[in-house]
């Protein structure tokens, strides 16, 4: 058998309830709603908007009649029920309708409440609640004369505001210092009130109304402090309380609303109350959010499921003011449990405050930008731990995971598969995992258990920081010199992340590492540019406009704009051709210099630039390449005369440093790389102070490396001896190829060595075979792509516009 | 003022700069990342630079001689050096550029 189910009360809670228990419980009930307005139900929230104009009334329908009727539900409009009676189980409106019920859910909201001064009773005094009073408002606003709203809280400022954008002069009222003071605090109150009085209406804070007064129709306020404000029309919004008498006068418990358990059921097991006539555990609510909870609990509980219960949320506040962007939520008085984060942005009028208790966010106030509002509430409602974005969190969502404002959140967002050591094949996982297993507290404790950190020392800055992550302020990570002013990050960091990330153009790097400039500098670019080169040999687009000039157009700028150039001469060795070739190239182009240079070959210098592609173009012919004397690469194997014509050579050292120049030529690398091959100990190539240098002995090659003769000198360390030609160039490719991984741009071979340690790059080149075949094979890779004449591309017409003017003006002018 | 083509905006590389040659010596006209156009005299305030071959960043060039930062916006010498370079009027329409001649005209006389 049906059961009759008798609704009092036809606002958005019981709407929205009846809606879940017609799509629970179909043909369960037969339903007759009482609605003391005479109208459908409508979305209240909206009547702002209807105010103002830019909505109307028809536009905020929720169900119109044709919903009652597909429904099969009675709606008695501008009924008002005043008396339940509890004992025979009925309901009577005032136009004298009886309605007997199985369950009663009464939902009769709430009263405006009224300052009881004299003249509250005045003509021309309104209240805020429902589509009567929008609509007088809306005819007293046609005089456009002068309208007081008294209350500064939520519902007065949209009433103000619509009353504004009517055409009324209108002042508010507001008892308190700032204004909407339970939802923001100050400084967001302040902002607020800017932003109302910039919209033209007046506001008075500290005001407290002592009457108002006219003759037979409102007239005027008038203040305690004497004040006097002129009004035709007074809109009191200063609260509302539950409407509960119907209640109380059948009897039913009632506290400040009509007090119901948890399942929204009251002391009287067949009536049901909800929406802001309801107090559940103590609370009222007023905000549709816990509203629209409370109608699904009742309807769970309709349909028969005891166990719906409603538990207590807070719900953010929203101002719905065209052009005012507002929002709170929670709990934001200060306490000493308590910190906050507060973001101010003065020019555009945005105030962010979160206040904090045990790293869980309890409170927001967003003022000018509430785009944030959801997440924030998302996270207070989970109350996820924020202490890893905490330097973030105000910055909203969009600076969490991907792209991190702090060097921090890069790698608190690596996957825990993510390798940080490189080395040792360490991923973050790993290393987190001993921290907090092992209680590590220090990073030679993180060394020695997981070996992360412990080769090559890149990483060093990455696993701090996971120190820091895991466990907090107990570790205190040395400080990390930036690679330039665009970046908080270390060069060792950005080329692990770039690795780690995967990061495969600049751009991509400068969004994920979340550069501080929109491109970059003159420092950083060319360093980026390198590390991808390095790291993608075959997916990376070389980006040219990140090359230093000299890499550009492939030759040295001079002091006066001019260019030098240097072929390749193989292991410093030439012939009459290709002297002649560079004589005539002299000749032709009327070359001012040419030098021997000390690394075996012949400059050329004063070259305008728009000849270079034809001084290449003749040296092409004669066999010439790029020497590649203006890069950050291999430049040249200087070489002495060996065995094949010293009498005191033990190996052909010519031959060797010229297959040593043919293997290497066109790499590039962190810094320029000089390399010799010397035939005896007597050393007439000066291996001995070269990046990589060779010292040829009887019983084989002894590979030296990190010498300078510079900026600084410094003698170079012995690798190791190895037996043949060819193990000695497998070694060498491979120390610079672990050199071209780890270095940091510009950095030569001696400060690398020294940062990373002669005995780790010793063990990983003459003792660990296999790493070795590794670095030789990445280095043979990479040479795919790297050994391509940049001279001869540029003679066959590539970068063409680097070599020539834009245009010629103004000559002709000149000539007049 | 006498506005003279010099070309369009695709001729020069985002983050680089071409040169137009005059009486006067050349102009630098730069097209930055955002596709901005500015012209400046090729020549570093510092030691005479040719500013065109520099790393173009943001609406900035660095001088390949000694690293002057220089404002295209500005001509100014950014940071702690001080100095300046002139910067001439640059015109885009739709593609084609053009800068202004008697600015050039009035350094002449």
């Amino acid at each position: 058998m049906t059961e009759k189910l008798v609704i009092i009360g036809n606002g958005m809670a019981p709407g929205r309830m009846l809606e879940y228990l017609l799509e629970q419980a179909p043909g369960r009930y037969q339903v007759t709603i009482f609605n003391a307005e005479p109208r459908v139900n409508y979305d209240r929230i909206m009547l702002s908007p209807v105010l103002s104009g830019e909505k109307a009334y028809e536009e905020i329908i929720i169900h119109g009649d044709g919903w009652y009727i597909a429904n099969g539900i009675t709606l008695y409009k501008g009924h008002k029920i005043v008396a339940i009676d509890r004992a025979v189980k009925t309901v009577t409106s005032d136009h004298g309708v009886t309605e007997p019920y199985d369950k009663l859910v009464i939902a009769t909201g709430s009263v405006p409440f009224i300052i009881p001064v004299p003249g509250h009773d005045l003509p021309g005094v309104l209240t805020y609640r429902d589509l009567d009073d929008v609509q007088a408002m809306l005819l007293a606003a046609q005089s456009r004369a002068k309208a007081v709203v008294i209350g500064g809280g939520l519902l007065g400022l949209e009433a103000a505001a619509g009353l504004n954008s009517q055409g009324m002069d209108v002042t508010v009222l507001h008892v308190m210092p700032t204004l909407m003071e339970r939802q923001l605090d100050p400084a967001a109150g302040y902002l607020l009130q800017r932003a109302v009085e910039q919209r033209g209406i007046k506001v008075i804070t500290r005001a407290n109304t002592q009457a108002i007064t006219g003759n037979g129709k409102v007239e005027r306020v008038e203040l305690a402090d004497g004040t006097v404000i002129p009004a035709t029309l007074v809109v009191m919004a200063v609260g509302i309380r539950p409407n509960a008498a119907l209640a109380r006068e059948a009897g039913i418990a009632v506290n400040r609303g009509i007090v119901v358990d948890a399942g929204m059921r009251s002391n009287d097991p067949d009536i049901y109350a909800l929406g802001e006539c309801a107090e559940v555990n103590g609370q009222v609510y007023g905000l549709v959010a816990p509203l629209y909870e409370m109608a699904r609990v009742a309807a769970s509980q309709l349909d028969g499921n005891e166990a719906a219960a409603f538990v207590h949320m807070d719900t953010p506040t929203k101002l719905k003011v065209t052009g005012i962007d507002l929002f709170s939520l929670g709990d934001f008085a200060e306490g000493e449990d308590r910190q906050e984060i507060v973001l101010r942005d003065a020019a555009a009028g945005v105030y962010k405050r979160l206040v904090l208790k045990d790293d869980r966010i309890i409170g927001t106030v967003l003022y000018g930008e509430t785009a944030d509002g959801a997440w924030f509430n998302d996270l207070k409602k989970k109350q996820t731990d924020i202490s890893e974005m905490r330097d973030t969190l105000i910055f909203g969502q969009s600076y969490q995971g991907g792209a991190p404002l702090d060097p921090m959140a890069a790698v608190a967002a690596l996957p825990d598969d993510a390798e940080i050591c490189g080395c040792n094949g360490v991923c973050k996982g790993k290393i987190t995992g001993a921290i907090t297993a092992k209680g590590l507290t220090s990073l030679d404790d993180v060394r020695a258990h997981t070996k992360a950190s412990a080769s090559c020392g890149s990483c060093t800055g990455l696993v701090e920081k996971l120190m820091v992550l895991t466990i907090g302020v107990k570790y205190n990570p040395a400080a990390v010199q930036p690679m330039c002013g665009c970046t908080t990050l270390g060069h060792d960091e950005v080329r692990r992340l770039i690795k780690a990330k995967r990061l495969k153009t600049i751009p991509a790097v400068m969004q994920e590492l979340e550069w501080k400039t929109s491109c970059g500098c003159a420092k950083c670019r060319p360093a980026l540019n390198y590390y991808l080169v390095c790291d993608w040999p075959d997916e990376y687009a070389d980006d040219y406009q990140s090359r230093f000039i000299n890499e550009r157009v492939h030759a040295n700028i001079q002091k006066d704009g001019t260019y030098s150039v240097v072929p390749r001469m193989w292991g410093g060795v030439t012939n009459a051709a290709e002297l002649r070739a560079i004589a005539d190239v002299v000749d032709k182009f009327e070359i001012p210099m040419v030098k021997v240079t000390g690394g075996q070959r012949i400059d050329m210098l004063g070259i305008r630039k728009e000849d270079l592609p034809a001084v290449w173009a003749d040296l092409g012919q004669a066999g010439f390449v790029s020497g590649h004397a203006y890069a950050k690469g291999l430049r040249t194997v200087k070489t002495c005369v060996g065995s094949d014509w010293c009498r005191f050579g033990t190996q052909d050292s010519t031959g060797l440093g010229i297959r040593i120049e043919k293997f290497m030529w066109g790499s590039w690398t962190p810094a320029k790389v000089k390399m010799a091959v010397s035939g005896c100990p007597r050393n007439c190539a000066e291996a001995t102070c070269k990046d990589v240098g060779v010292i040829c002995v009887d019983s084989g090659y002894e590979i030296h490396f990190a010498g300078a003769a510079g900026l600084d000198i410094k003698g170079t360390e012995v690798l190791g001896l190895v037996k043949t030609e060819d193990e000695a160039l497998e070694h060498i490719v491979a120390l610079t190829q672990m050199y071209r991984e780890q270095a940091r741009y510009l950095e030569r071979i001696y400060k690398w060595a020294k940062r990373v340690g002669i005995a780790e790059i010793k063990r990983q080149i003459m003792d660990d075979g296999e790493k070795r075949k590794a670095y030789f094979d990445r280095f043979v890779f990479s040479q795919k792509f790297a050994q391509v004449d940049p001279w001869s591309e540029r003679v066959s017409g590539k970068d063409k516009h680097e070599f020539r003017p834009m245009a010629s003006v103004g000559f002709a002018q000149a000539a007049e | 003022m006498n506005w003279i083509a010099i070309g369009t905006i695709s001729d020069i590389p985002r983050r680089g700069a071409r040169c137009v040659a005059t009486p006067q010596g050349k102009i630098a006209v730069f097209r930055t990342a955002e596709d901005q156009v500015f012209a400046i005299d090729d020549h570093c305030p510092h030691k005479g630079g040719p500013l065109s071959q520099g790393i173009v960043h943001g609406a900035a060039v660095t001088c390949p001689l000694h690293n002057w930062v220089i404002s295209l916006e500005t001509g100014k010498a950014q940071g702690a050096d001080e100095g300046a370079v002139r910067t001439i009027p640059v015109r885009v329409e739709g593609e084609r550029l053009f800068i202004a001649l008697e600015a050039l005209a009035s350094r002449a006389a």
